[in-house]
Protein backbone atom coordinates (compact mmCIF):
# COMPACT_ATOMS: atom_id res chain seq x y z
CA UNK A 1 0.00 0.00 0.00
CA UNK A 2 1.41 3.36 -1.06
CA UNK A 3 1.09 6.32 1.29
CA UNK A 4 1.34 9.81 -0.18
CA UNK A 5 0.97 13.17 1.52
CA UNK A 6 -1.36 15.55 -0.33
CA UNK A 7 0.61 18.81 -0.54
CA UNK A 8 -2.59 20.87 -0.38
CA UNK A 9 -4.58 19.46 2.51
CA UNK A 10 -1.65 17.80 4.26
CA UNK A 11 -3.43 14.46 4.59
CA UNK A 12 -1.24 11.35 4.53
CA UNK A 13 -3.51 9.41 2.21
CA UNK A 14 -3.33 5.75 1.28
CA UNK A 15 -3.41 5.08 -2.43
CA UNK A 16 -7.03 3.97 -2.56
CA UNK A 17 -7.92 7.58 -1.70
CA UNK A 18 -5.92 8.79 -4.70
CA UNK A 19 -6.00 8.31 -8.46
CA UNK A 20 -2.73 7.96 -10.39
CA UNK A 21 -2.37 10.19 -13.45
CA UNK A 22 0.74 9.02 -15.30
CA UNK A 23 4.11 10.60 -15.99
CA UNK A 24 4.56 14.20 -14.82
CA UNK A 25 6.11 17.18 -16.57
CA UNK A 26 5.39 15.95 -20.10
CA UNK A 27 5.81 19.12 -22.17
CA UNK A 28 2.67 19.94 -24.10
CA UNK A 29 3.35 20.74 -27.76
CA UNK A 30 1.44 23.53 -29.43
CA UNK A 31 -0.22 23.80 -32.85
CA UNK A 32 3.12 24.56 -34.51
CA UNK A 33 4.60 21.23 -33.38
CA UNK A 34 5.94 18.70 -35.87
CA UNK A 35 4.31 15.27 -36.09
CA UNK A 36 7.27 13.72 -34.26
CA UNK A 37 6.97 16.22 -31.41
CA UNK A 38 3.25 15.67 -31.12
CA UNK A 39 3.71 11.90 -31.17
CA UNK A 40 6.27 12.23 -28.39
CA UNK A 41 3.89 14.39 -26.36
CA UNK A 42 0.98 12.02 -26.82
CA UNK A 43 2.64 8.63 -26.55
CA UNK A 44 6.34 8.42 -25.69
CA UNK A 45 7.11 7.95 -22.03
CA UNK A 46 10.32 7.66 -20.04
CA UNK A 47 8.91 4.71 -18.06
CA UNK A 48 12.09 4.51 -15.95
CA UNK A 49 13.24 1.64 -13.79
CA UNK A 50 13.91 3.73 -10.70
CA UNK A 51 13.05 7.36 -9.97
CA UNK A 52 9.73 8.37 -11.52
CA UNK A 53 7.96 11.72 -11.42
CA UNK A 54 4.22 11.24 -11.65
CA UNK A 55 0.86 12.92 -11.31
CA UNK A 56 -1.75 12.01 -8.73
CA UNK A 57 -5.17 13.36 -7.87
CA UNK A 58 -6.64 13.40 -4.39
CA UNK A 59 -10.02 12.17 -5.64
CA UNK A 60 -11.47 11.10 -2.29
CA UNK A 61 -10.18 14.24 -0.58
CA UNK A 62 -9.62 17.78 -1.76
CA UNK A 63 -9.87 16.72 -5.42
CA UNK A 64 -6.69 18.52 -6.47
CA UNK A 65 -3.89 17.29 -8.71
CA UNK A 66 -0.35 17.06 -7.34
CA UNK A 67 3.05 15.55 -8.18
CA UNK A 68 5.03 12.76 -6.55
CA UNK A 69 8.55 11.39 -6.92
CA UNK A 70 8.59 7.62 -6.44
CA UNK A 71 10.91 4.67 -7.06
CA UNK A 72 9.25 2.22 -9.46
CA UNK A 73 11.29 -0.74 -8.18
CA UNK A 74 11.06 -0.31 -4.39
CA UNK A 75 7.84 1.79 -4.48
CA UNK A 76 9.48 4.24 -2.03
CA UNK A 77 7.88 7.69 -2.19
CA UNK A 78 10.59 10.38 -2.01
CA UNK A 79 8.38 13.47 -1.92
CA UNK A 80 5.13 15.03 -3.08
CA UNK A 81 4.83 18.60 -4.38
CA UNK A 82 2.22 20.91 -5.91
CA UNK A 83 1.05 20.59 -9.51
CA UNK A 84 1.77 24.20 -10.53
CA UNK A 85 5.34 23.66 -11.70
CA UNK A 86 7.10 22.60 -14.91
CA UNK A 87 9.88 20.63 -13.19
CA UNK A 88 10.54 19.07 -9.80
CA UNK A 89 11.76 21.63 -7.23
CA UNK A 90 15.37 21.55 -6.04
CA UNK A 91 14.53 20.23 -2.55
CA UNK A 92 12.79 17.22 -4.10
CA UNK A 93 15.81 16.53 -6.32
CA UNK A 94 18.09 16.86 -3.28
CA UNK A 95 15.95 14.41 -1.31
CA UNK A 96 16.22 11.88 -4.13
CA UNK A 97 19.99 12.37 -4.54
CA UNK A 98 20.55 11.79 -0.83
CA UNK A 99 18.77 8.44 -1.06
CA UNK A 100 19.95 7.42 -4.55
CA UNK A 101 23.58 8.66 -4.86
CA UNK A 102 24.03 7.10 -8.31
CA UNK A 103 20.85 8.63 -9.76
CA UNK A 104 21.32 10.10 -13.24
CA UNK A 105 19.29 13.19 -12.30
CA UNK A 106 16.54 15.27 -13.84
CA UNK A 107 15.35 15.27 -16.60
CA UNK B 1 19.92 -36.26 -27.21
CA UNK B 2 16.97 -38.33 -28.33
CA UNK B 3 13.40 -37.34 -28.96
CA UNK B 4 10.70 -37.63 -26.33
CA UNK B 5 8.13 -40.40 -26.76
CA UNK B 6 6.08 -42.89 -24.78
CA UNK B 7 8.55 -45.58 -25.80
CA UNK B 8 11.45 -43.52 -24.48
CA UNK B 9 9.60 -42.92 -21.21
CA UNK B 10 9.11 -46.67 -20.81
CA UNK B 11 12.76 -47.43 -21.64
CA UNK B 12 14.08 -44.83 -19.20
CA UNK B 13 11.69 -46.13 -16.56
CA UNK B 14 13.23 -49.57 -16.96
CA UNK B 15 16.78 -48.12 -16.87
CA UNK B 16 16.29 -46.17 -13.65
CA UNK B 17 15.94 -42.83 -15.55
CA UNK B 18 19.70 -42.71 -16.21
CA UNK B 19 19.47 -41.96 -19.92
CA UNK B 20 18.07 -38.42 -19.74
CA UNK B 21 20.36 -35.61 -20.88
CA UNK B 22 20.01 -31.83 -20.44
CA UNK B 23 17.39 -30.49 -22.84
CA UNK B 24 19.70 -27.72 -24.07
CA UNK B 25 23.40 -26.86 -23.93
CA UNK B 26 24.97 -24.06 -21.89
CA UNK B 27 27.41 -22.64 -24.43
CA UNK B 28 30.06 -20.01 -23.78
CA UNK B 29 29.26 -16.60 -25.24
CA UNK B 30 31.10 -16.04 -28.53
CA UNK B 31 32.27 -12.69 -29.93
CA UNK B 32 29.89 -12.44 -32.87
CA UNK B 33 26.67 -13.89 -34.28
CA UNK B 34 24.50 -13.22 -37.31
CA UNK B 35 21.60 -12.37 -35.02
CA UNK B 36 21.47 -11.66 -31.29
CA UNK B 37 18.14 -11.80 -29.47
CA UNK B 38 17.88 -10.13 -26.07
CA UNK B 39 15.59 -12.00 -23.71
CA UNK B 40 15.13 -15.77 -23.42
CA UNK B 41 11.43 -15.71 -22.64
CA UNK B 42 8.83 -17.31 -24.83
CA UNK B 43 9.03 -14.67 -27.56
CA UNK B 44 12.85 -14.62 -27.72
CA UNK B 45 13.16 -18.40 -27.78
CA UNK B 46 10.36 -18.84 -30.32
CA UNK B 47 12.02 -16.22 -32.50
CA UNK B 48 15.30 -18.14 -32.37
CA UNK B 49 13.52 -21.38 -33.21
CA UNK B 50 11.69 -19.95 -36.25
CA UNK B 51 14.88 -18.19 -37.43
CA UNK B 52 16.54 -21.59 -37.61
CA UNK B 53 13.58 -23.60 -38.87
CA UNK B 54 11.90 -21.19 -41.30
CA UNK B 55 14.86 -19.13 -42.44
CA UNK B 56 17.85 -21.44 -42.02
CA UNK B 57 19.66 -18.91 -39.82
CA UNK B 58 21.33 -20.82 -37.00
CA UNK B 59 24.18 -18.47 -36.04
CA UNK B 60 21.92 -16.99 -33.39
CA UNK B 61 22.42 -16.21 -29.71
CA UNK B 62 19.62 -15.67 -27.20
CA UNK B 63 20.91 -13.67 -24.23
CA UNK B 64 19.11 -13.85 -20.90
CA UNK B 65 19.79 -11.72 -17.82
CA UNK B 66 18.37 -14.28 -15.42
CA UNK B 67 17.18 -17.77 -16.20
CA UNK B 68 15.32 -19.02 -19.23
CA UNK B 69 11.57 -18.36 -19.05
CA UNK B 70 11.88 -16.65 -15.66
CA UNK B 71 10.06 -13.47 -16.63
CA UNK B 72 6.48 -13.16 -17.79
CA UNK B 73 6.58 -16.54 -19.57
CA UNK B 74 6.75 -18.17 -16.14
CA UNK B 75 4.42 -15.67 -14.46
CA UNK B 76 1.24 -15.57 -16.53
CA UNK B 77 -2.09 -17.33 -16.09
CA UNK B 78 -1.55 -19.54 -19.19
CA UNK B 79 -4.67 -18.47 -21.10
CA UNK B 80 -4.54 -18.88 -24.89
CA UNK B 81 -7.29 -17.17 -26.93
CA UNK B 82 -7.91 -15.02 -29.99
CA UNK B 83 -11.14 -13.19 -29.08
CA UNK B 84 -10.15 -9.75 -30.35
CA UNK B 85 -12.05 -7.17 -32.39
CA UNK B 86 -9.99 -5.71 -35.22
CA UNK B 87 -9.01 -7.76 -38.31
CA UNK B 88 -5.31 -7.02 -37.67
CA UNK B 89 -5.50 -8.43 -34.14
CA UNK B 90 -7.56 -11.45 -35.14
CA UNK B 91 -5.01 -12.29 -37.85
CA UNK B 92 -2.18 -12.06 -35.33
CA UNK B 93 -3.71 -13.86 -32.35
CA UNK B 94 -5.48 -16.51 -34.39
CA UNK B 95 -2.20 -17.33 -36.13
CA UNK B 96 -0.82 -17.87 -32.65
CA UNK B 97 -3.74 -20.05 -31.61
CA UNK B 98 -3.36 -22.18 -34.74
CA UNK B 99 0.36 -22.59 -34.09
CA UNK B 100 -0.40 -23.61 -30.49
CA UNK B 101 -2.73 -26.31 -31.79
CA UNK B 102 0.18 -28.15 -33.42
CA UNK B 103 2.96 -27.01 -31.11
CA UNK B 104 3.49 -30.11 -28.96
CA UNK B 105 4.04 -32.22 -32.07
CA UNK B 106 6.16 -29.63 -33.80
CA UNK B 107 8.50 -29.15 -30.83
CA UNK B 108 8.37 -32.79 -29.69
CA UNK B 109 7.57 -31.32 -26.28
CA UNK B 110 4.23 -31.53 -24.50
CA UNK B 111 3.10 -27.94 -23.98
CA UNK B 112 -0.20 -29.33 -22.64
CA UNK B 113 -2.36 -27.06 -24.77
CA UNK B 114 -5.84 -27.77 -23.50
CA UNK B 115 -8.61 -26.44 -25.72
CA UNK B 116 -11.16 -26.13 -22.95
CA UNK B 117 -12.94 -23.00 -24.17
CA UNK B 118 -13.24 -19.57 -22.66
CA UNK B 119 -16.22 -17.43 -21.72
CA UNK B 120 -16.22 -13.70 -21.18
CA UNK B 121 -19.25 -12.89 -19.04
CA UNK B 122 -21.52 -9.92 -19.43
CA UNK B 123 -23.67 -8.55 -16.67
CA UNK B 124 -25.88 -5.88 -18.21
CA UNK B 125 -27.95 -5.21 -21.33
CA UNK B 126 -25.34 -2.74 -22.54
CA UNK B 127 -22.53 -5.22 -22.12
CA UNK B 128 -24.65 -7.78 -23.95
CA UNK B 129 -24.94 -5.50 -26.98
CA UNK B 130 -21.17 -5.05 -27.05
CA UNK B 131 -20.76 -8.82 -26.62
CA UNK B 132 -22.96 -9.43 -29.66
CA UNK B 133 -20.89 -6.97 -31.64
CA UNK B 134 -17.70 -8.76 -30.55
CA UNK B 135 -19.09 -12.14 -31.61
CA UNK B 136 -20.07 -10.75 -35.03
CA UNK B 137 -16.66 -9.12 -35.50
CA UNK B 138 -14.82 -12.29 -34.55
CA UNK B 139 -16.88 -14.38 -36.98
CA UNK B 140 -16.32 -11.88 -39.78
CA UNK B 141 -12.61 -12.17 -39.04
CA UNK B 142 -12.75 -15.96 -39.29
CA UNK B 143 -12.47 -16.65 -35.56
CA UNK B 144 -14.96 -18.95 -33.84
CA UNK B 145 -17.31 -17.23 -31.41
CA UNK B 146 -20.73 -17.84 -29.89
CA UNK B 147 -23.06 -15.73 -27.78
CA UNK B 148 -24.25 -17.73 -24.78
CA UNK B 149 -27.34 -16.94 -22.75
CA UNK B 150 -27.62 -17.29 -18.99
CA UNK B 151 -28.68 -20.95 -19.07
CA UNK B 152 -25.86 -21.90 -21.41
CA UNK B 153 -23.38 -20.20 -19.08
CA UNK B 154 -24.87 -22.06 -16.12
CA UNK B 155 -24.53 -25.38 -17.96
CA UNK B 156 -20.80 -24.75 -18.51
CA UNK B 157 -19.95 -23.25 -15.11
CA UNK B 158 -22.65 -24.07 -12.55
CA UNK B 159 -20.64 -22.74 -9.62
CA UNK B 160 -20.84 -19.17 -10.90
CA UNK B 161 -22.97 -16.82 -8.85
CA UNK B 162 -26.49 -16.98 -10.32
CA UNK B 163 -28.04 -15.73 -7.11
CA UNK B 164 -30.49 -12.85 -6.89
CA UNK B 165 -28.11 -10.93 -4.64
CA UNK B 166 -25.11 -11.13 -6.99
CA UNK B 167 -23.42 -7.76 -7.31
CA UNK B 168 -23.21 -8.27 -11.10
CA UNK B 169 -26.00 -10.62 -12.31
CA UNK B 170 -24.91 -12.89 -15.17
CA UNK B 171 -26.76 -12.35 -18.45
CA UNK B 172 -24.58 -14.41 -20.77
CA UNK B 173 -21.11 -14.72 -22.23
CA UNK B 174 -18.97 -14.60 -25.35
CA UNK B 175 -17.74 -18.14 -25.87
CA UNK B 176 -14.63 -19.14 -27.79
CA UNK B 177 -14.52 -22.92 -28.10
CA UNK B 178 -10.94 -23.05 -29.43
CA UNK B 179 -9.47 -21.03 -26.56
CA UNK B 180 -7.84 -22.75 -23.63
CA UNK B 181 -4.74 -22.98 -21.49
CA UNK B 182 -1.20 -24.28 -21.91
CA UNK B 183 1.71 -25.23 -19.71
CA UNK B 184 3.60 -21.94 -19.65
CA UNK B 185 7.04 -23.23 -18.62
CA UNK B 186 6.82 -26.01 -21.18
CA UNK B 187 6.36 -23.46 -23.96
CA UNK B 188 9.66 -21.81 -23.04
CA UNK B 189 11.42 -25.12 -22.48
CA UNK B 190 10.02 -26.66 -25.66
CA UNK B 191 11.14 -23.75 -27.84
CA UNK B 192 14.52 -23.64 -26.05
CA UNK B 193 15.16 -27.32 -26.66
CA UNK B 194 13.99 -27.22 -30.27
CA UNK B 195 16.03 -24.08 -31.03
CA UNK B 196 19.10 -25.53 -29.32
CA UNK B 197 18.85 -28.68 -31.41
CA UNK B 198 18.89 -26.56 -34.56
CA UNK B 199 22.13 -24.89 -33.43
CA UNK B 200 20.92 -21.76 -31.65
CA UNK B 201 22.97 -20.81 -28.57
CA UNK B 202 21.11 -19.83 -25.41
CA UNK B 203 23.29 -17.95 -22.93
CA UNK B 204 21.78 -17.43 -19.48
CA UNK B 205 23.03 -15.11 -16.71
CA UNK B 206 24.17 -12.68 -19.38
CA UNK B 207 22.80 -9.18 -18.87
CA UNK B 208 22.77 -6.67 -21.71
CA UNK B 209 24.24 -3.40 -20.42
CA UNK B 210 24.34 -1.34 -23.61
CA UNK B 211 24.34 -1.32 -27.38
CA UNK B 212 27.32 -1.11 -29.75
CA UNK B 213 26.45 1.72 -32.14
CA UNK B 214 28.73 2.53 -35.09
CA UNK B 215 27.82 5.08 -37.73
CA UNK B 216 24.34 5.38 -36.34
CA UNK B 217 23.67 1.64 -36.66
CA UNK B 218 23.37 -1.01 -33.98
CA UNK B 219 26.26 -3.46 -34.43
CA UNK B 220 25.81 -5.57 -31.32
CA UNK B 221 25.40 -5.42 -27.56
CA UNK B 222 27.54 -4.85 -24.49
CA UNK B 223 26.90 -7.55 -21.89
CA UNK B 224 28.02 -8.54 -18.43
CA UNK B 225 30.10 -11.25 -20.19
CA UNK B 226 31.68 -8.86 -22.71
CA UNK B 227 30.76 -7.30 -26.05
CA UNK B 228 28.98 -9.31 -28.74
CA UNK B 229 28.72 -8.16 -32.34
CA UNK B 230 25.71 -9.01 -34.47
CA UNK B 231 24.33 -8.37 -37.93
CA UNK B 232 20.95 -7.63 -36.43
CA UNK B 233 19.77 -7.32 -32.83
CA UNK B 234 16.24 -8.12 -31.67
CA UNK B 235 14.89 -7.31 -28.25
CA UNK B 236 12.05 -9.26 -26.67
CA UNK B 237 12.21 -8.14 -23.05
CA UNK B 238 8.57 -7.28 -22.23
CA UNK B 239 8.39 -5.06 -19.15
CA UNK B 240 12.00 -3.93 -19.46
CA UNK B 241 11.68 -2.67 -23.05
CA UNK B 242 11.76 1.00 -22.03
CA UNK B 243 14.86 0.34 -19.95
CA UNK B 244 16.70 -1.14 -22.95
CA UNK B 245 15.34 1.56 -25.26
CA UNK B 246 16.85 4.19 -22.98
CA UNK B 247 20.26 2.47 -23.41
CA UNK B 248 19.75 2.64 -27.17
CA UNK B 249 18.82 6.32 -26.98
CA UNK B 250 15.10 6.39 -27.73
CA UNK B 251 11.77 6.28 -25.92
CA UNK B 252 8.87 3.92 -26.51
CA UNK B 253 5.13 4.46 -26.05
CA UNK B 254 5.09 1.95 -23.20
CA UNK B 255 4.39 1.93 -19.49
CA UNK B 256 5.45 -0.96 -17.27
CA UNK B 257 3.03 -2.27 -14.69
CA UNK B 258 2.94 -5.23 -12.34
CA UNK B 259 0.28 -7.79 -13.21
CA UNK B 260 -0.49 -10.09 -10.31
CA UNK B 261 -1.64 -13.67 -10.38
CA UNK B 262 -2.68 -16.17 -7.74
CA UNK B 263 -2.97 -19.93 -7.44
CA UNK B 264 -5.04 -21.72 -4.84
CA UNK B 265 -4.55 -25.00 -3.06
CA UNK B 266 -5.50 -27.99 -5.28
CA UNK B 267 -9.20 -28.76 -5.44
CA UNK B 268 -11.36 -31.46 -7.00
CA UNK B 269 -12.38 -30.54 -10.57
CA UNK B 270 -14.84 -27.63 -10.36
CA UNK B 271 -14.28 -25.58 -13.52
CA UNK B 272 -13.43 -27.00 -16.95
CA UNK B 273 -13.21 -23.79 -18.97
CA UNK B 274 -11.66 -20.34 -18.60
CA UNK B 275 -13.97 -17.67 -17.20
CA UNK B 276 -13.38 -13.93 -17.38
CA UNK B 277 -15.60 -11.18 -16.05
CA UNK B 278 -14.70 -7.66 -17.20
CA UNK B 279 -17.19 -6.14 -14.75
CA UNK B 280 -15.41 -7.78 -11.84
CA UNK B 281 -12.04 -7.35 -13.55
CA UNK B 282 -11.06 -10.99 -12.97
CA UNK B 283 -10.35 -14.25 -14.77
CA UNK B 284 -9.99 -17.81 -13.52
CA UNK B 285 -9.28 -21.33 -14.70
CA UNK B 286 -8.42 -24.60 -12.99
CA UNK B 287 -5.07 -26.21 -13.68
CA UNK B 288 -4.62 -29.91 -14.31
CA UNK B 289 -3.22 -30.20 -10.78
CA UNK B 290 -6.46 -28.75 -9.42
CA UNK B 291 -5.22 -25.30 -8.42
CA UNK B 292 -7.36 -22.34 -9.33
CA UNK B 293 -5.24 -19.98 -11.44
CA UNK B 294 -6.55 -16.46 -11.01
CA UNK B 295 -5.75 -12.95 -12.10
CA UNK B 296 -7.23 -9.55 -12.57
CA UNK B 297 -6.41 -5.94 -13.17
CA UNK B 298 -3.01 -4.32 -13.39
CA UNK B 299 -1.48 -2.58 -10.43
CA UNK B 300 -2.37 1.10 -10.59
CA UNK B 301 1.01 2.76 -10.92
CA UNK B 302 4.10 2.05 -13.07
CA UNK B 303 6.16 -0.64 -11.37
CA UNK B 304 9.25 -2.73 -12.00
CA UNK B 305 9.05 -4.63 -8.69
CA UNK B 306 7.81 -8.18 -9.37
CA UNK B 307 5.67 -8.31 -6.25
CA UNK B 308 2.32 -6.60 -6.62
CA UNK B 309 0.37 -4.29 -4.39
CA UNK B 310 -2.33 -4.94 -1.80
CA UNK B 311 -5.31 -2.84 -3.00
CA UNK B 312 -5.40 -4.70 -6.32
CA UNK B 313 -5.19 -8.06 -4.54
CA UNK B 314 -8.26 -7.14 -2.50
CA UNK B 315 -10.18 -6.06 -5.62
CA UNK B 316 -9.26 -9.19 -7.59
CA UNK B 317 -9.90 -11.71 -4.85
CA UNK B 318 -13.10 -9.94 -3.79
CA UNK B 319 -14.33 -10.02 -7.38
CA UNK B 320 -13.52 -13.71 -7.68
CA UNK B 321 -15.44 -14.55 -4.53
CA UNK B 322 -18.39 -12.60 -5.87
CA UNK B 323 -18.17 -14.65 -9.10
CA UNK B 324 -17.68 -17.97 -7.34
CA UNK B 325 -19.01 -17.76 -3.78
CA UNK B 326 -17.99 -21.40 -3.20
CA UNK B 327 -14.27 -20.51 -3.24
CA UNK B 328 -14.48 -17.92 -0.45
CA UNK B 329 -12.73 -20.21 2.03
CA UNK B 330 -10.18 -21.73 -0.35
CA UNK B 331 -6.58 -21.06 0.66
CA UNK B 332 -4.10 -19.39 -1.65
CA UNK B 333 -0.83 -21.20 -2.30
CA UNK B 334 1.07 -18.47 -4.09
CA UNK B 335 0.84 -14.92 -5.30
CA UNK B 336 3.29 -13.30 -7.71
CA UNK B 337 3.60 -10.55 -10.31
CA UNK B 338 5.15 -10.05 -13.72
CA UNK B 339 6.12 -6.73 -15.28
CA UNK B 340 4.10 -6.08 -18.40
CA UNK B 341 4.68 -3.36 -20.99
CA UNK B 342 1.39 -1.72 -21.83
CA UNK B 343 1.04 0.31 -25.04
CA UNK B 344 -1.50 3.14 -25.54
CA UNK B 345 -3.69 0.99 -27.81
CA UNK B 346 -3.19 -2.31 -25.96
CA UNK B 347 -1.59 -3.79 -29.09
CA UNK B 348 1.99 -5.03 -29.49
CA UNK B 349 4.86 -3.32 -31.26
CA UNK B 350 6.76 -5.38 -33.84
CA UNK B 351 9.37 -4.20 -36.32
CA UNK B 352 12.31 -1.84 -36.66
CA UNK B 353 13.24 0.53 -33.85
CA UNK B 354 14.41 4.13 -34.30
CA UNK B 355 17.99 2.75 -34.13
CA UNK B 356 18.84 0.96 -37.42
CA UNK B 357 19.89 -2.64 -36.84
CA UNK B 358 17.81 -2.96 -33.65
CA UNK B 359 14.34 -4.52 -33.87
CA UNK B 360 11.44 -4.52 -31.41
CA UNK B 361 9.14 -7.22 -30.11
CA UNK B 362 7.33 -5.55 -27.19
CA UNK B 363 4.13 -3.93 -26.00
CA UNK B 364 2.25 -7.22 -25.56
CA UNK B 365 1.04 -5.94 -22.23
CA UNK B 366 -0.91 -8.59 -20.39
CA UNK B 367 -1.36 -10.83 -23.44
CA UNK B 368 2.14 -11.95 -24.34
CA UNK B 369 1.89 -15.63 -23.47
CA UNK B 370 -0.92 -16.47 -25.90
CA UNK B 371 0.99 -14.68 -28.65
CA UNK B 372 4.33 -16.48 -28.24
CA UNK B 373 4.23 -18.67 -31.39
CA UNK B 374 3.01 -15.85 -33.65
CA UNK B 375 5.29 -13.27 -32.04
CA UNK B 376 8.26 -15.58 -32.57
CA UNK B 377 7.33 -16.50 -36.13
CA UNK B 378 6.76 -12.88 -37.19
CA UNK B 379 9.79 -11.51 -35.35
CA UNK B 380 11.98 -14.19 -36.97
CA UNK B 381 10.65 -13.07 -40.36
CA UNK B 382 11.44 -9.43 -39.53
CA UNK B 383 14.96 -10.25 -38.30
CA UNK B 384 15.73 -12.56 -41.23
CA UNK B 385 14.36 -10.33 -43.99
CA UNK B 386 14.79 -6.92 -42.40
CA UNK B 387 11.20 -6.29 -43.49
CA UNK B 388 7.69 -6.86 -42.21
CA UNK B 389 5.50 -9.92 -42.64
CA UNK B 390 2.00 -8.87 -43.84
CA UNK B 391 0.53 -9.80 -40.45
CA UNK B 392 3.12 -7.83 -38.46
CA UNK B 393 3.10 -4.69 -40.64
CA UNK B 394 0.12 -2.97 -38.92
CA UNK B 395 1.93 -3.31 -35.58
CA UNK B 396 4.93 -1.21 -36.60
CA UNK B 397 6.08 1.49 -34.15
CA UNK B 398 5.29 4.18 -36.71
CA UNK B 399 1.56 3.64 -36.20
CA UNK B 400 1.75 6.09 -33.30
CA UNK B 401 3.17 8.81 -35.53
CA UNK B 402 0.61 8.08 -38.24
CA UNK B 403 -2.26 7.82 -35.79
CA UNK B 404 -3.21 4.40 -37.17
CA UNK B 405 -3.74 2.78 -33.79
CA UNK B 406 -5.22 -0.70 -33.29
CA UNK B 407 -7.13 0.17 -30.17
CA UNK B 408 -8.09 -3.16 -28.66
CA UNK B 409 -8.35 -1.51 -25.24
CA UNK B 410 -11.47 0.25 -26.51
CA UNK B 411 -12.66 -2.22 -29.14
CA UNK B 412 -12.50 -5.65 -27.53
CA UNK B 413 -12.94 -4.22 -24.07
CA UNK B 414 -9.79 -5.73 -22.64
CA UNK B 415 -9.09 -3.82 -19.49
CA UNK B 416 -5.40 -3.36 -20.22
Amino acid sequence: MLLLECPYCGVMADETELAPGGEAHVARRGPEASEEEFEAYLFERKNPRGVHFERWRHVMGCGKWFHAARDTVTLEVFATYPAQMQAPPEEVLAAIRSKRPGWEGWP
Amino acid sequence: MGGYSALRLLREGLRDQRGWRPAWRSPKLRKAYDIVIVGAGGHGLATAYYLARNHGITDVAVLEKGWLGGGNTGRNTTVIRSNYYYPESCALYDLSLRLYEGLSRELNYNVMFSRRGMMILHHSEHEREIAARTVNAMRLNGVDAELLDRDEVRARAPLLNFGEDARHPILGAVWQERAGTGRHDAVAWGYARAADRLGVEIVQNCEVTGFIVEGGTCKGVETSLGPVRAGRVGMAVAGHSSHLAAMAGFRLPLTSYALQAFVSEPLKPMLDCVVASPAHGVYISQSDKGGLVMGGALDRVPTYGQRGNLPVQEDVLGGLVDCFPAIARVGLLRQWAGIVDVSPDSSPILGPSPLPGLYLNCGWGTGGFKAIPAGGLLFAHILAQGAHHPISAPFDLTRFERGRLIDEGAASGIAH
